[in-house]
């Protein structure tokens, strides 16, 4: 829950934001372009000191939807137990945000698996590799135009035989 | 020729006996990646007791087993560690798949995971379940047992090599003897 002087206080800093609630919970849609400044506000101005998931949405075919990606952070203060959802859009070609490792040092490994699984660049990210599939794959699975069985990557093994081994 | 033997010896064909050895003293290597892996520690676990047929003494090291137990779904990026791992292991070597996603990829029809490890290397017994119990891994090393005594490894490339050359020999040097018809059965 967030309180009311940190939402008064952030609309004052970046009236830009839209803002909405769900069941409890305060959502925040940023710019692409501003998202590192206000990232950085929330944790240096308001002790937003834990950075609990970086993930992403892929909006394909999603009804109403007017942008490809979501990527979602989400914030919480072990301070005083506020937690913030927030959201900034993006669209191909231009799906490369900063980095806020150098915010948040845990950010590391979730920026390389949103990289992993959904091709969003992180500039300025100290190891951008693959995290969870091998290096030599090239598709992005969780984007929902990469078919769930995959390309055929899975069998694309050597066989090994009795006299081989 | 007629042999006077004692009643405690017993003629058997050095074959045999090196698979009666072999079937009598498995050494798994477990690679136990999911779920399965608790039922092959539950048949490894006092209660079920594979010491009873031998096969209790599982090793971590590639080098020393003979048997290798693949329980557990096998993802893209464990397959070469799968094959080197095989690779590692010394001949004669048998492999069981155990439960249905190391036999076939059971649920997890996904672009990461490898449908079934026969495909990349082979495979002596499958084990159908999720998870099979370990009773079921119990019958899989009695059969593969048997298989041991009976075949070798499943190809038996070794006794291959050795009854090519039995017959190679038998056509070099020795004569040709018919049987007579009437000793036929
Ligand atoms: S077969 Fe069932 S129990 Fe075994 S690894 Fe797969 S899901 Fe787990």
């Amino acid at each position: 829950m967030l309180k009311t002087t940190t939402l008064e206080a952030m609309l004052a800093a970046y009236p830009e934001l839209a803002v909405s609630e769900f069941r409890g919970g305060t959502r925040v849609v940023a710019q692409r372009g501003k998202l590192f400044e206000t990232l950085q506000w929330f944790l240096c101005q308001r002790g937003f000191d834990l950075l609990v998931d970086i993930t992403c949405v892929d909006y394909l075919n999603y009804r109403d939807a007017k942008d490809r990606f979501g990527l979602v952070y989400l914030l919480a203060s072990t301070e005083t137990n506020e937690r913030i959802t927030i959201r900034v859009y993006l669209n191909e070609p231009e799906l490369s945000v900063p980095s806020v490792v150098s915010l948040w040092e845990g950010a590391n490994w979730m920026e390389r698996e949103v990289f992993d699984m959904f091709g969003i660049v992180f500039d300025g990210h100290p190891d951008l590799r693959r995290i969870l599939m091998p290096d030599e794959f090239t598709a992005y699975p969780l984007r929902k135009d990469y078919p769930l069985q995959g390309r055929g990557e899975r069998h694309n093994f050597p066989v090994l035989r009795r006299n081989q081994a | 020729m007629a042999l006077e033997l004692p009643e405690n010896v017993v003629v058997s064909k050095l074959d045999s006996l090196a698979n009666w050895c072999r079937k009598n003293s498995l050494w798994p290597m477990p690679f136990a990646t999911a779920c399965c892996g608790i039922e092959l520690m539950a048949t490894g676990a006092s209660k079920h007791d594979l010491a009873r047929f031998g096969a209790e003494v599982f090793r971590f090291s590639p080098r020393q087993c003979d048997l290798m137990i693949v329980a557990g779904r096998v993802v893209m990026k464990m397959l070469p560690v799968l094959q080197r791992i095989w690779q590692q292991m010394h001949e004669p070597k048998w492999c069981i798949s155990m439960g249905a996603c190391a036999s076939t990829g059971g649920v997890f029809d996904t672009y990461s995971v490898v449908q079934g490890i026969d495909r990349f290397i082979p495979v002596d017994m499958y084990i159908p379940g999720c998870p099979p119990r370990p009773e079921q891994l119990i019958q899989a090393i009695i059969d593969l047992q048997d298989k041991i005594q009976n075949e070798g490894t499943i190809t038996g490339e070794e006794f291959e090599l050795k009854s090519r050359q039995a017959t190679k020999r038998a056509l070099i040097e020795l004569p040709v003897i018919q049987t007579p018809v009437h000793l036929l059965r």
